[in-house]
């Protein structure tokens, strides 16, 4: 199963390799991982996708939890919760295809924000699944290039990951 | 008061009621040793001769006392050295602070001499580690690192000081307390949970209380005594465990696992209910996990949640210090004037007693080869079971624990979680300089022996009266054995050629060396070893032991613990 794990960590240089070091390590897989700042400059939120079973998913969390540079952790895919997740797609637009990609990428509700002469590129956010059906909907000899975000989220209502 | 980074960590160190210290200089920490030399007043250092020496020698303070062991090496090498120590302690929980020096900060990442990234490196070995970049922060990290180091379930911290560091100043006031908004040990057991869980105890039928080393580091061993006592079960030992529960009570059904008594094994095979209490589950202890205690539930107490459900899933999970949690167990129980089942208790021990009556752990003494045994037991007996005894990797390690029998906890110093291999000799040397009238007993392997005999210097030079008990049967014994089973017999790289006369040896280095070669003679020359005349003396005691020995019971690799091979 997919498991969204978000933490809240120390905004210091090693956090991020300790996360990583602990996957690694235990032999547990990381599909996606992104960090960024929060409002309070010494804390950072790290996201990442793993998969695993139930078991597994604790263990994970058990082991992030004993990190002492992890302030807060949570599997949001527990509960409620949103996700997204940034894409950009170069696309080779030439001739008929310009329309074709401007339609497919409407269907999608993303945007173009770069053009040229020869190329498009689309910008696209939602869950991750999403982004993987446009891709699959594009013809694969048109894509120059992709670049995706890693999936970010947050647990749906009142509950927050805060201090 | 202003004062450099260097006489900082003096300062901090002798405030924060560090006496010993075992460490190593170099050109990294010159400034530290420097200050050690000006400012230190009580805080005494220990030069060993290998950095790996140090932190096992810290270790084995901190096991023997319950107080954090500290060491300081140089950068690069000095701390690359310390690597195979600061993991030993990691694996057992071990409270350390090993403080390395570094290249200054400007040159970090320039692949300077000695540079090496040491908190990099020992980043998966440790509880945490710093890098010190500013020494306004030095002395709250220091604070920080022995927290850590000694809280929750304990283990090594390294902390990394740049030689810029050691020399800029800063103000230095010791600080009485610290809190980390990410640490926060949890310091105690869910009463709910604790409740359901002596609910469970008292109603099984074929129980067992299996501890581990967090019964001895939590301090837990007075608590779990009374309420094995009051309850009348059935204790086994991790090999960690051991002196966790007075050996010699009959409620003691001996070590667990891969060598431990037929009783033991038995006793969890067939259980209905594990009390385990500061245990992990540690492969060598469940031998085949898909055959483990078919018919057990489980209640498991531990201080790292992680540990639970790790490799056996629990049904009663308390996470907590144990000493707490057993105090709150005892507590209600009596409150409550819970009882177990006496008649299936009865019916219980009866069955166990039949398991015990195969005397699992006899030998034959025959012949003109001494057994490794009989002088365990006869160092066991002649130390009256008081001794402090520290042992290296191998079968002579098992002949220890299965032998020497520990009424008290901290008493059995071994490298369990790790097995290294050189852990002995510098473990006991910390354990002597924390008690110097005690007897430190060092049980060891030719082999073993030789991967840190340059400590034979080091306790020459401190005098420490270590009596060293050297089981020598020529061979990497452990591995031997396994090649005699599992390999055909093919003795591959196990046959130790070319060995020192250990005697001559240490008498070069300046010590006692007895050799030991004929059972007829051995028990006086081990008395005469123990006694007063060597009393302040390092003896090297090299008992020449039959070969072809191997330890027993043993649960094959794959088997389950019904599946032992007795003899
Ligand atoms: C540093 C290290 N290297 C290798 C091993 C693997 N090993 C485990 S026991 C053993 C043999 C130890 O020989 P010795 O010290 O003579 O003890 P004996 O088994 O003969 O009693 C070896 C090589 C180890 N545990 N540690
Ligand atoms: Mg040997």
């Amino acid at each position: 199963m997919r498991h969204i794990i978000s933490m809240l960590i120390e905004n210091e240089s090693g956090a991020l390799s300790r996360v990583s070091g602990l996957f690694s390590a235990r032999g547990y897989n990381i599909h996606a991982l992104t960090v960024a700042p929060t409002d309070d400059g010494s804390i950072s939120r790290l996201t990442l996708v793993t998969s695993g079973n139930e078991q597994q998913v604790e263990q994970i969390v058990k082991h992030l939890n004993r990190l002492i540079d992890v302030i807060k952790v949570v599997d949001i895919t527990e509960g409620d919760h949103i996700e997204r997740e940034l894409m950009m797609v170069k696309l080779r637009a030439t001739g008929a295809m310009r329309e074709e990609i401007k339609r497919l990428s409407d269907i999608f509700r993303g945007t173009i924000v770069d053009v040229t002469q020869q190329v498009y590129t689309v910008q696209l956010a939602g869950e991750s699944q999403k982004l993987d059906a446009f891709i699959e909907a594009v013809d694969k000899g048109q894509i120059i290039e992709i670049v995706r975000s890693g999936a970010v989220g947050l647990m749906r209502g009142e509950k927050s990951l805060h201090l | 008061m202003e004062l450099t980074g260097a006489q900082i960590l003096v300062h901090f160190l002798e405030d924060e009621g560090v006496e010993l210290v075992w460490g190593y200089p170099g050109g990294a920490a010159l400034p530290i040793y420097d200050a050690l030399d000006t400012d230190a007043k009580k805080l005494k250092h220990t030069l060993v001769r290998h950095e790996q020496a140090a932190v096992h020698a810290a270790d084995g303070y901190a096991r023997a006392t319950g107080r954090p062991g500290v060491s300081m090496v140089t950068s690069g090498p000095g701390a690359t050295n310390t690597v195979t120590g600061i993991a030993t302690a990691y694996m057992d929980s071990i409270p350390l602070v090993v403080i390395t020096g570094q290249v200054a900060s400007n040159m970090i990442g320039l692949d300077a001499f000695q540079e090496i990234d040491t908190v990099g490196i020992t980043r998966p070995i440790v509880k945490h580690n710093f890098l010190v970049k500013d020494v306004k922060d030095l002395t709250m990290t220091l604070k920080k690192a022995f927290y850590i180091a000694t809280t929750g379930r304990p283990g090594p911290v390294v902390v990394d000081i740049p030689k810029d560091i050691q020399n800029a100043k800063a103000d230095y006031q010791y600080p009485e307390s610290v809190s980390l908004r990410s640490y926060e040990p949890i310091t105690k057991g869910h009463t709910g949970q604790i409740k359901k869980a002596i609910d469970m105890m008292v109603s099984a039928k074929r129980p067992i209380i299996y501890t581990g080393g967090g019964v001895v580091l939590g301090g837990a061993s007075e608590a779990l005594t009374e309420l094995a006592r009051l309850l009348g079960y059935p204790v086994t030992n991790t090999l960690m465990g051991l002196g966790g529960y007075p050996a010699e009570d009959k409620q003691f059904v001996g070590m667990l696992g891969m060598h431990g008594t037929y009783e033991a094994n038995l006793s969890m095979h067939n259980s209905d209910l594990i009390i385990a209490i500061g245990a992990r589950f540690d492969d060598r202890v469940t031998g085949n996990l898909e055959k483990f205690c078919p018919d057990a539930q489980v209640v498991h107490v531990d201080i790292d949640p992680a540990s639970i459900s790790k490799n056996v899933v629990v049904d009663i999970p308390i996470v907590g210090p144990v000493k707490q949690v057993l105090e709150k167990m005892l507590s209600l129980l009596k409150k409550h004037k819970m009882t177990p089942d006496a008649d299936a208790l009865a019916d219980w021990w009866k069955q166990i007693e039949d398991w015990r009556s195969t005397n699992c752990l006899r030998y034959e003494q025959i012949g003109h080869k001494i057994k490794p045994q009989t002088a365990m037991e006869a160092v066991w007996r002649i130390t009256e079971g008081d001794a402090y005894v520290t042992s290296d990797v191998g079968q002579h390690q098992m002949f220890a624990a299965q032998y020497y029998k520990f009424n008290k906890p901290r008493r059995w110093i071994n490298s369990g979680g790790l097995g290294t291999m050189g852990f002995g000799l510098p473990a006991a040397m910390g354990v002597q300089a924390a008690f110097p009238d005690a007897t430190v007993v060092c049980v060891t392997g030719e082999g073993s022996i030789q991967m840190n005999i340059q400590e034979l210097s080091t306790c020459l030079q401190y005098g420490l009266p270590i009596k060293v008990l050297c089981l020598n049967n020529g061979f990497l014994g452990m591995v031997r054995q396994w090649q005699e089973f599992f390999y055909d017999r093919r003795y591959s790289m196990s046959y130790m050629d070319s060995l020192p006369d250990f005697t001559k040896l240490v008498e070069a280095y300046g010590h006692v060396g007895i050799r030991i070669d004929d059972p007829e003679t051995m028990q006086a020359q081990l008395e005469e070893a123990f006694s007063d005349k060597y009393k302040d003396r390092f003896v090297f005691i090299d008992v020449i032991t039959d070969q072809q020995e191997n330890v027993y019971p043993m649960i094959p690799a794959g088997a389950g613990m019904d599946e032992m091979i007795l003899v």
